[in-house]
């Protein structure tokens, strides 16, 4: 069994976090969280939510769901782990290298499976901002995918139309490959594209 | 622990080991090569040919009308470029296919489409077989060839390959049918489908890899995919493989053999899987074809709500249990299988489909143990799922 084990295409802290993933929320558990954040879709492969416990602006306490595959459910027990205690600013720019580098890497056409981890934490904490009514100072320094399958991100459309790359949502989708994977996200990203058109002057 | 059951069969299979026996007293002495005229290629040719004549008796046609290739891969590939020199000579034409074909298949329309030349392709029913009205539709005089598959690959849907031949001749057309995952499993007849060309490799029915086997009807259009050399009669150039040849041919008897029983068995521990996930797991969907005259007999693709294919697979090899999945996160691609959603499965089944398939080997035993591990898994994937 163990040479068996040993052809893994998974790390060994990848296949512990997705044998024993840590901090699940149970459903019978009743634990409120103060804030909850949740990305992706069941069509595309992969959804994850987090709920998160906020104290003095530190994480004090996290739960989370996935449907995923292995890696995705590695990632999002050990992002779970990472920022246990960590203030909301760090814990809000904690990105999915961060992730893969702790589980001591993952297989190159699994990063994307890594990448919702962080946006659902950034979502919860989003969420646990707005509904105390205050500013969201660390969101400016963050980019939002807005195509999961591809990982377009809003920052990258404003690149390209600004530098007029992108002149037609046809261009975009050209480069970028948005809306081939699941195709959820055409309606987010033609009406991303049109806002930045205009804030562009395109 | 230190259990492990193969249900991977449609991947590749074990070899027999009257095949192991076979090529392991061959190896060693008959290392000639079959096209050089003294003894040691005379030795190895004379095994050659014996593997061609077992061959032809499993497909029930002439032996002359084998070819031997690197893989069914490489079959198929020689047919579709068969069509394309045929459509340029002709200065045009089209190819009708399916939409379930193997990946050797529609990566080939791919390409072709891309050099220009048009293909259509045929739509299947949820159960996984084609719509034969469609393929009715498509027809017409400016068809080459029509390629069927005869057993698909994940669904196990067994498709009307006789039928599909005679629309395909009632046009003029060329006919295919890539029989790759049919082999041994149910009877394959190019006599009696009235075949142009049929693909296999012996790697699925128990022969070793690295051997694929075209069948060109005497007459039939044949222009050469690999060119350098007069081997196969300047079909396909290349140092015969010999020993795997052999092999072949040795699996190919047994296959012929074994047929009727190993149908019977297959599917025997086919259905019990299939009942026990359904009454031992809830929210199931079994995909493809229930009925045993028009399903592989060893083939079971099951989806379960709610959870990813990939997790399920590495949770069973964890407990030593070997399986493939239609997700699109094993593949690395970010789309589950294009079989399961050309019969209008939903995204989000596909991506938790599961393939069991058996072979020769497999034991009721396998079953039951599959059975006991299956359920804990899919309750704990359930429960760290979002839904």
């Amino acid at each position: 069994m163990d040479s068996f084990m040993a052809q893994w295409v998974y790390t060994d802290t990848v296949k512990d976090h997705f044998m024993n993933p840590r901090n699940i929320w149970k459903k019978d558990e009743n634990w409120e969280p103060d804030a909850v954040g949740e990305v992706g879709s069941l069509a595309c492969g992969d959804q994850m939510r987090v709920g998160i416990k906020v104290a003095d602006d530190k994480i004090t306490d996290i739960r989370w769901l996935t449907y995923g595959c292995a890696s995705a459910i590695a990632s999002t027990s050990m992002m779970s782990e990472l920022v246990k205690g960590m203030d909301l600013e760090k814990a809000y720019n904690i990105t999915p290298d961060m992730i893969t580098d702790a589980l001591g890497g993952l297989p190159e056409h699994k990063f994307h499976c890594s990448v919702l981890g962080d946006k659902a934490l950034r979502a919860a904490i989003d969420d646990y901002l707005e509904k105390n009514g205050r500013d969201n100072p660390y969101k400016k320094s963050v980019a939002k995918i807005l195509c999961e399958c591809k990982g377009v991100t809003d920052q990258m459309i404003e690149h390209l139309v600004a530098t007029d790359q992108a002149k037609t949502l046809e261009d975009l989708q050209r480069i970028t490959g948005f809306g081939t994977g699941c195709g959820r996200c055409k309606a987010r990203i033609a009406h991303e594209f049109e806002e930045m058109k205009h804030i562009h002057g395109k | 622990m230190g259990r492990l059951i193969y249900l991977d069969n449609n991947a590749t299979t074990q070899m027999a080991p009257e095949v192991i026996k076979a090529i392991s007293e061959a190896e060693p002495v008959v290392y000639g090569n079959a096209s050089s005229m003294h003894s040691f290629g005379r030795e190895a040719s004379r095994l050659v040919e014996n593997a061609r004549s077992n061959i032809a008796g499993l497909l029930q046609c002439n032996a002359d009308e084998i070819t031997f290739t690197s893989g069914a891969s490489e079959a198929n590939n020689t047919v579709f470029m068969i069509a394309r020199s045929l459509i340029e000579k002709r200065g045009g034409g089209r190819i009708v296919t399916t939409t379930i074909e193997h990946p050797s298949i529609i990566e080939t329309v791919s390409y072709l489409r891309k050099c220009g030349i048009q293909v259509d392709q045929v739509p299947v029913y949820a159960d996984g077989r084609i719509k034969l009205d469609e393929l009715e539709k498509l027809m017409g005089k400016d068809v080459v060839l029509v390629s069927v598959m005869t057993g698909n690959n994940e669904t196990g849907a067994i498709q009307p390959v006789a039928e599909a031949s005679r629309i395909a001749h009632s046009y003029g057309a060329l006919f295919h049918t890539d029989a790759t995952q049919a082999i041994g499993k149910i009877k394959v007849s190019c006599k009696e489908w009235k075949l142009d060309y049929l693909s296999c490799s012996g790697h699925k029915f128990y022969g070793p890899k690295g051997v694929g086997i075209l069948f060109a009807r005497k007459g039939a259009p044949f222009m050469p995919f690999v060119h350098g050399g007069e081997q196969e009669h300047g079909r396909r150039a290349g140092t015969y493989n010999t020993i795997s040849i052999y092999g072949t041919g040795v699996a190919a008897k047994l296959a012929m053999e074994n047929v009727e029983e190993e149908n019977r068995r297959l599917w025997k521990m086919r259905e019990a899987l299939r009942e026990g996930i359904l009454a031992k797991v809830p929210h199931v969907v079994v995909n493809g074809c229930q009925d045993h005259e028009f399903c592989l007999p060893g083939t079971l693709d099951v989806s379960f709500e709610n959870v990813e294919g990939e997790s399920i697979l590495l949770m069973l090899d964890m407990n030593g249990i070997a399986v493939s999945t239609g997700s699109a996160c094993a593949t690395g691609s970010l789309e589950p299988s294009y079989v399961l959603l050309a019969g209008g499965l939903d995204v989000e089944l596909a991506h938790g489909s599961i393939r069991f398939s058996f072979g020769r080997f497999n034991t009721m035993e396998d079953v039951e143990y599959v059975l006991e591990v299956l359920p804990p898994i899919i309750e704990k994937l359930r429960a760290i799922s979002t839904r």
